[in-house]
């Protein structure tokens, strides 16, 4: 935030005015603002795409208002109470049941944990179609892949709350990852789950950062996300740097103030989101079983793994990235590669910024070869989702393997294609 | 550093010598934290073994006892399904157990003291579901047609004979892991605890 140089407030005279007077000389309240809203001059020609970011926002408000009220009458224990039913699965029916408006308060939690990750993909899917993670905004792209992170912690940890079968089973399968870790594994995963399978002390601690360490983290990553953003200004559909052409104050001749011009358009997206949203949750929280997932509503049993487990919609792609690895390489269990596999897709998007060599930004003005590698990414990582919740199999096996190489193709084959394929130069304004 | 330094060099090497102390006081302070997510005291001592009575168990059924938090199964193994073990031995990833998921005891063709009765802790060792029976033979459980009988984990399709041998190209690494035991009478098993002085 580059904007002390604001003048400070002088007051009218009125009490307001004297109010916000002694309030500015105090604290940055007036430059804030206006260097964050009134006077940040974002491109005038955002389009539906660029809806996403804020109703992240939006999402983030509705888990940690909702998550704060779930606290104050869910229970971490997993002993069994005096119906032989552990604890924490039962306050949870408790708040099912029981709490006042403590189902809807608990559907809208879960559905917004789908939402979230709905949103954040198609935050995602922006910035890899209109190349937001360009020059000069690699760290705001970084600061993102961190929230990305973040939010895949907070979910996992999360979902071994309510302590059901497809809880303990997701957690025990994820844990399990870090054992395929040569020599440190096995130590590594006793320290992550506190006792040598998943139990209380699994579920204590996974609570305690599920509710305090990573949303903590995740609000200092989100902070980071728009400072670093609104120090470089935002990009747009044409990835056309604003600030290149300014009027005599200094203002981008293709920028209008985020507040009230871009504040108005969002809160029609805020509509259309909450009515979908209201749909979900109030029609059908299951989502069909993707969003609460059936084995869920029997509480975890320690001897006896469903007979299908997946993990929630939004991890399967990784997943069937997982599961696609079968052979062992260089002396070393296809197991450790599989996690090797699984943790190089996510942490691969940090890398993007570096190997994509286009000399333009935006999908407007790129050839042929990248449109078709985003297709066959896209196509891919939506065939990878849809087989992550299927049961393994011979044929399943063999297409995940193809989507996963187009998977990596994607990122790894970029500093190549971006450089051979045609594109038309960028304009120097935006278009319409 | 360098020998022309613009500021003070005595004041210098006094502010890294208190930063580096600072350090590593900074992680010793971490030692505590890190320490007190390990297993607990009672968490250690909550491994005790537990007794299993076999005596009721038939030919061709399994049973599962819960020690140290996890299903270890007890397999009393018909002529039938001992017979496929050879025959298998070379579709298997480590058909002799060579890797050490077993006490020495049960280092043998079966994998078990008494040739019979299967002892293993029935979580596989890929990421650790457990896994299902499928004992019947051919296509009839939703296997292939030359299915021989044995274990299928539903996570991620790896599968197992009747003495819990992985099968080769799974993801799971290793076959499952037979826990200590030993027969304390005919009928009863001690599951924990290896056999004092054998």
């Amino acid at each position: 935030m580059a904007n002390t140089n604001f003048e400070k407030y002088k007051s009218d005279g009125s009490l307001q005015g004297n109010l916000l007077e002694w309030f500015d000389a105090r604290f940055p309240a007036t430059a804030m603002w206006k260097g964050h809203l009134s006077e940040y001059y974002a491109p005038k020609n955002f389009n539906f795409w660029y809806f996403f970011g804020s109703l992240a926002l939006l999402v983030l408000v509705i888990q940690i208002v909702t998550g704060i009220f779930l606290v104050m009458h869910y229970k971490p224990d997993a002993s069994l109470n005096a119906n032989g039913v552990p604890v924490a699965f039962a306050s949870v029916e408790y708040i099912m049941r029981d709490v006042p408006w403590g189902w809807m308060i608990r559907y809208m939690h879960s559905t917004g944990a789908s939402a979230f990750f709905i949103v954040v993909y198609l935050h995602m899917f922006r910035g890899l179609m209109y190349g937001s993670y360009r020059k000069p905004r690699e760290l705001t792209w970084l600061f993102g892949v961190g929230i990305f992170l973040c939010l895949m912690g907070e979910a996992f940890f999360g979902y071994l709350l309510p302590w059901g079968q497809m809880s303990f089973w997701g957690a025990q399968v994820i844990v399990n990852l870090f054992s395929a870790i040569p020599l440190i594994g096995e130590p590594l995963s006793i320290w992550l789950r506190g006792d040598f399978v998943i139990g209380d002390a699994t579920l204590n601690r996974f609570f305690s950062f599920h509710v305090i360490a990573f949303p903590l983290v995740l609000l200092g990553l989100i902070a980071a996300h728009i400072l670093a953003l609104h120090e470089t200004g935002s990009n747009n559909p044409d990835g056309v740097e604003i600030k290149a052409k300014k009027d005599e104050k200094g203002i981008p001749l293709d920028g209008i103030p985020f507040h009230p011009y871009y504040t108005v358009k969002d809160i029609v997206g805020v509509v259309v989101f909450l009515m979908a949203f209201s749909a979900i949750m109030f029609f059908s929280p299951e989502g069909g079983g993707y969003f609460l997932e059936r084995p869920n509503f029997y509480p975890a049993d320690p001897l006896k793994t469903p007979p299908h487990i997946a993990p929630v919609w939004y991890f399967t792609p990784y997943y069937s990235i997982l599961r696609a690895m079968v052979w062992p390489l260089f002396g070393l269990d296809a197991k450790f590669w599989g996690v090797v596999a699984m943790g190089a897709s996510v942490m691969i998007f940090a890398a993007l910024p570096w190997l994509d060599k286009s000399p333009v930004k935006s999908i407007r003005y790129r050839g042929p070869i990248y449109k078709a590698f985003l297709t066959l990414f896209v196509i891919s990582f939506f065939i990878l989702g849809y087989l992550g919740t299927q049961s393994p199999s011979y044929w399943g096996e063999k297409i995940s393997q193809v989507c996963s190489l187009i998977y990596f193709g994607f990122f790894l084959l970029m500093p190549w294609y971006s450089k051979v394929d045609k594109y038309r130069p960028a304009p120097d304004r935006v278009t319409k | 550093m360098s020998n022309e330094c613009k500021v003070d060099c005595g004041r210098r090497r006094l502010v890294v010598a208190t930063a580096a102390v600072g350090g590593v006081g900074a992680v010793a302070a971490l030692v505590p934290f890190v320490s007190s997510m390990l297993p607990s005291e009672r968490a250690k001592a909550a491994g005790a073994p537990v007794e299993a009575d076999i005596s009721k168990l038939e030919p061709g059924q399994m049973m599962t006892v819960e020690w140290r938090g996890k299903p270890v199964w007890i397999l009393h193994r018909n002529k039938e399904m001992l017979d496929t073990l050879p025959k298998l031995a070379d579709q298997m990833a480590d058909p002799k157990s060579d890797k050490k998921m077993q006490p020495d005891y049960a280092k043998n063709d079966n994998r078990s003291i008494r040739p019979e009765i299967m002892v293993m802790v029935g979580i596989c060792t890929h990421l650790g579901c457990s896994p299902s029976s499928k004992f019947k033979k051919g296509a009839e459980e939703g296997m292939a047609a030359d299915w021989e009988g044995g274990f299928l984990c539903p996570c991620h399709g790896s599968t197992f004979d009747f003495a819990g041998r992985v099968y080769k190209a799974k993801p799971a690494p290793d076959n499952l892991e037979v826990p200590p035991h030993y027969y304390i009478a005919d009928g009863r098993i001690l599951i924990g605890e290896d056999k004092k002085g054998a």
